[in-house]
């Protein structure tokens, strides 16, 4: 069991938190289209390398927070409150 | 017994045996004794029996091999316990101890005459014997069942015994307490970490134990440094199973413990692994004959036991180990028939004799007699944490073993044998040296320099000219190795599947570089290029009870549970929340709600207090239906849809002022839906003023249904519950009971008229006690969820979760009016679209009556048509007590959803029943007279 920084509290146990989902989706909310909608929904870039999701610490603050974590590793790159993360890198899949 | 008399020597040095304790016991029936200390094998040998067990495929003879937890042919029945490792397990007065794997005795075992068809069970022969025909599978399996090994579990209703479950956080955790674990947990401790030390074994010492007196002079000396140490816990008997990210690590502690078993969950800073080393097996034609053991072995049971293994030995030595054993077999009156010296090239070609070693081949064609004969022929270094911590172990041909690779990471070191050889001064001085660096890593000190450990030159040596085992617990011999590659299974990964090499109780300790080294020598190819396979968690079994031990998951109870309790209830457990079910009959509770009046705990519902100028904009977009007109003092049932239009919950909500309202969720959603509601407000509107507060176990709530209802509650509350000026679906603040600040509602979930109060949760049980108090003539009783149940089936309310399920989207449930696609937004919005777009075509919740009315179809009975095509399901189904005739809900294709329409509903028992879709969702009441009251 991987231990996460979270940026309010702390390094907890991973079970104290949840995977909210890859960074970076943008919520199509004017569309009509079934196709573009559930793109977004589904369809995910689950890239093996660097990523960028958003992590919610559950049994903790209860804070979405945003971080960019290497798939085959489970290496942190950073962890910064919900947004505020480094502008986008080179090396970043997202 | 196979050779009765006493071989219990006179007392040694370093024996563990308390000579004035004796332990009664009995071995298949018959009296035996030992010492207190003593295993239950080194017990048996004491007592002349070699004979331990038969094995698994040939029923062949077995006896002791390694003497350690692990010995291949030494598990027992103990009583009800299966499988207990006999060579480990110390032996208690009392103890009923069985062979196992014997039929119908040890001695004359029916089935190992499985030896004469050994040809039918060679590698693989479960894919190829059994394989057809297929129907004859169950046949095939009652058969090769009875031939499986293995004790028999405890009977059904056998008392459970009392496992644990410990969380640690050490800086150092040390695995395996010989010269240099010991010597890196004091060296460690000395520096100011917090130490774990895990020892297997019953004692710290490892090879020193059984050494000779410079040995354990060695080892009184780190003893008396190690129990100096107050921030040094020593865990004997204990094992780590596994390593994991992060240095977490599993820790089983056998004994020692007021439970059975208790599991150690570590966070470790630097782990450090001294798991020594392995002896390692030969393999040569009768290997597994009673009487043939490692060198470690005889040492074990002569220096710790005070056991004498035979009487005349063939000792097969290539190092120092051996060595030390024909020192020891001779200082205990065994004769040393002939010493077989590897290293000037003599070898052993095969053991003799029918049962027991009587004699043994050597390589010159020559034979020796004797009982015993001990091979020392090498070392297995047990990686599996290394590998567990990503490290691919290397094979140094010179040593003849594997060694670590240089890629661990920073938080895992290794020392003592598993890493080198070395005199017992040069394995202390390293084993410190690594754990005074392993504090400094978990705590930030200055660097250590770590001595070098170099690895001693080793012939290597597998197997003879003859067959034997590689595997003694699943009974493979080298030749089928061989045969596993000819066919094919070159790859080790691949052979070792196919022949079950190492995949035994053992998991290759004993078996894995033999079967490597004969695949390699089939295959010509060099060891590294061979491989092995990856060792995985875990490294030693772990008991089920141990896996499960003590839950630390919260229960959660309203403060009327006391008072359920008291009042016979039957609970209900749904989450982590305990709930009255019933009190004795929840068909005379629902009816007494339609008739007079009941009062139900429904506290766990979750309740929501949701405050701030955006706070309607939140409703808006989480709910499918408006809520910029809600009144304050009004009431509005609500659904929440996921972003694919699926129903995710439901409930109602109170405008309570300006910007203040109370949401109420179903007792399972809360925490789902607390979660979605936040996400919403951090990552997708942080710029709204809402504040949400979880105010469920704040506020105890009790909903009063029946037509005595109004009567009730006007007789404890100063709020004007006239209907003109409160009716249905509005909400007001008051005093009830004497209690302040409580908020009641009408509703109707049941139908009936219906108030619900939420109490502060510390006056719950006064307000509860007053309305029953207060009800007494107007017929009160209390009722529970399944009355609930049964009451809003009636009714034709749904229950999400229940009567939707993870596909059915709002339309499917008949919530098109809540819809409100003018909305500029809300959750499910697309999705809802274009299943209106659809026309219907989409399951459809309805309402079902079977054509007999006393037929009760099960909850999740399939709907079928036509070639018995599963169409849809019951989701909901009851005996209602207020219509004498069972009511149900069901999920039906479009063609099947109109009024009228029969369906075909399968009984459990293969039969068919009719049923009839109604117009109306509610059986009861369907203009909402009563609720409306």
């Amino acid at each position: 069991m991987i231990i996460i920084d979270c940026p309010h509290c702390g390094p907890r146990n991973s079970t104290e938190f949840r995977h909210a989902g890859e960074a970076g989706h943008k919520r199509p909310v004017a569309t009509t289209d079934p196709a573009e909608w559930r793109y977004y929904l589904y369809v995910h870039d689950n890239p093996m390398g660097w990523t960028r999701e958003t992590w919610f610490h559950g049994s903790g603050c209860r804070k979405f927070f945003s971080a960019e974590r290497n798939t085959v590793t489970n290496e942190f790159r950073w962890i910064a409150p919900f947004g505020q993360g480094p502008a986008h890198t080179e090396e970043s899949g997202a | 017994m196979s050779a009765a008399g006493n071989w219990r020597l006179s007392p040694q040095p370093g024996e563990v045996i308390d000579r004035s304790t004796k332990v009664n016991f009995t071995w298949n029936g018959t009296a035996v004794s030992g010492f207190a200390g003593d295993t239950i094998v080194s017990a048996l040998m004491a007592n002349g029996e070699q004979l331990m067990s038969r094995s698994f495929k040939y029923h062949r003879p077995r006896g002791v091999m390694t003497a350690t937890f692990f010995d291949p042919n030494c598990s027992f029945q103990v009583g009800n316990e299966p499988n207990v490792r006999g060579a480990h397990r110390l032996v208690k007065d009392g103890d009923v101890v069985q062979a196992q794997n014997a039929w119908p005795s040890l001695k004359y075992d029916v089935r190992s005459a499985n030896q004469a068809v050994g040809r039918f069970l060679g590698p693989g022969f479960y894919y190829k014997t059994f394989i057809k025909p297929q129907p004859l599978w169950p046949a095939y399996q009652k058969v090769l069942s009875t031939f499986a090994p293995g004790g028999k579990p405890p009977a059904i209703g056998t008392p459970h015994e009392i496992f644990d479950k410990r969380y640690a956080h050490p800086d150092v955790l040390v695995v395996g307490a010989g010269p240099a674990g010991i010597a890196a947990a004091i060296e460690a401790g000395r520096a100011g970490a917090s130490v774990i030390l895990v020892e297997e074994e019953y004692e710290i010492g490892g090879h020193l134990r059984f050494g000779g007196p410079a040995e354990l002079a060695h080892l009184a000396t780190l003893r008396a440094e190690v129990a100096a140490l107050e921030n040094v816990e020593v865990l004997t008997d204990s094992v780590v199973s596994g390593r994991y990210d992060d240095n977490w690590v599993g820790v089983i502690q056998r004994s020692g413990v007021w439970s059975k078993e208790r599991m150690i969950k570590a966070r470790v800073g630097t782990l450090v692994v001294a798991a020594g080393l392995i002896e390692r097996p030969f393999v040569f034609e009768g290997n597994d004959l009673p009487g043939v053991m490692l060198s470690t072995a005889a040492l074990r049971l002569t220096g710790l036991h005070a056991v004498k293994p035979g009487t005349s030995a063939v000792v097969f030595t290539a190092n120092s180990t051996g060595d030390a054993a024909i020192e020891r077999l001779t200082q205990s009156g065994v004769t040393i028939a002939r010493i077989v010296d590897a290293r000037k090239g003599e070898t052993i070609r095969r053991a003799l004799g029918r049962g027991h070693v009587s004699g043994v081949e050597l390589g010159n064609g020559s034979k020796v007699q004797a009982d015993l004969l001990v091979t020392a022929t090498g070392w297995t270094a047990p990686t599996s944490l290394l590998n567990m911590a990503g490290d691919r172990p290397v094979w140094d041909a010179t040593a003849a073993r594997f060694s670590p690779a240089d890629d661990l990471p920073s938080t895992v070191m290794a020392t003592g044998g598993i890493l080198g050889d070395g005199t017992t001064e040069e394995l202390i001085a390293h084993g410190r040296a690594v754990g005074a660096e392993a504090a400094r890593r978990a705590t930030g000190a200055a660097p250590v320099e770590i001595p070098d450990l170099g690895r001693d030159p080793h012939p290597a040596l597998f197997q003879s000219s003859t067959v034997g085992f590689v595997d003694f617990s699943e009974d493979v011999k080298n030749k089928d190795v061989v045969s596993a590659a000819k066919e094919g299974y070159d790859s080790s990964e691949l052979a070792k599947r196919f022949t079950t090499s190492a995949m035994g109780p053992a998991q290759g300790k004993y078996e894995m570089i033999n079967t490597m080294a004969v695949l390699a020598d089939a295959t010509n190819r060099d060891f590294q290029s061979t491989g092995t396979t990856v060792w995985r968690p875990p490294y030693a079994p772990i008991s089920l009870g141990a896996l499960a031990g003590r839950s630390f998951e919260p229960t959660r109870v309203s403060p009327l549970q006391g008072w359920h309790e008291a009042h016979g209830v039957e609970p209900l457990i749904a989450g982590q929340w305990i709930r009255p079910e019933h009190y004795g009959d929840p068909q005379a509770e629902a009816l007494n709600v339609r008739t007079n009046v009941g009062i139900i705990d429904v506290t766990p519902l979750g309740k929501f207090d949701i405050q701030g100028p955006d706070a309607v904009k939140l409703l808006n977009l989480v709910y499918t239906n408006q809520w910029d007109n809600l009144a304050i003092g009004s009431v509005r049932y609500g659904v929440m849809c996921a972003e694919d239009g699926v129903v995710l919950d439901d409930g109602v909500t109170a405008r309570l002022g300006e910007d203040r309202y109370l949401m109420t969720v179903t007792s399972s959603g809360a925490a789902t839906v607390w979660e979605w509601m936040e996400m919403w407000l951090q990552t997708v509107h942080p710029d709204w003023q809402v504040l949400i507060t979880p105010i469920t176990t704040g506020m105890a709530s009790i909903n009063i249904a029946g037509p005595n209802s109004r009567e009730l509650l006007s007789r404890i509350t100063d709020i004007d519950l006239d209907p003109q000026t409160f009716p249905y679906m509005k909400v007001r603040e008051g005093v009830v009971a004497g209690v302040e600040n409580c908020i009641v509602w009408r509703i109707g979930f049941t139908g009936e008229l219906s108030y619900e109060i939420h109490v502060p949760a510390s006056y719950a049980l006064h307000v509860w006690e007053t309305l029953i108090d207060n009800g007494q003539d107007l017929g009160i009783s209390a009722f529970g969820i399944e009355a609930q149940r049964i009451l809003r089936l009636e009714k034709g309310h749904l229950i999400v979760g229940q009567d939707t399920d993870g596909l059915t989207q709002a339309h499917s449930a008949g919530l098109g009016p809540l819809i409100k696609q003018a909305k500029e937004d809300f959750a499910g919005k697309q999705e809802l679209a274009w299943q209106e777009a659809r026309d219907g075509d989409y399951p459809h919740l309805v309402a079902i009556e079977t054509v007999d009315p006393a037929l009760v179809p099960p909850e999740a009975s399939q709907i079928v048509r036509g070639n018995n095509e599963i169409v849809g399901r019951v989701t909901s189904s009851r005996m209602s007590p207020t219509l004498r005739r069972s009511v149900a809900l069901a999920q039906v294709p479009k063609n099947l959803s109109t009024p009228g329409s029969r369906l075909t509903i399968v009984l459990p028992n293969g039969s068919r029943a009719v049923a009839v879709v109604r117009e109306d969702l509610a059986f009861v009441d369907p203009e909402g007279v009563r609720l409306r009251g």
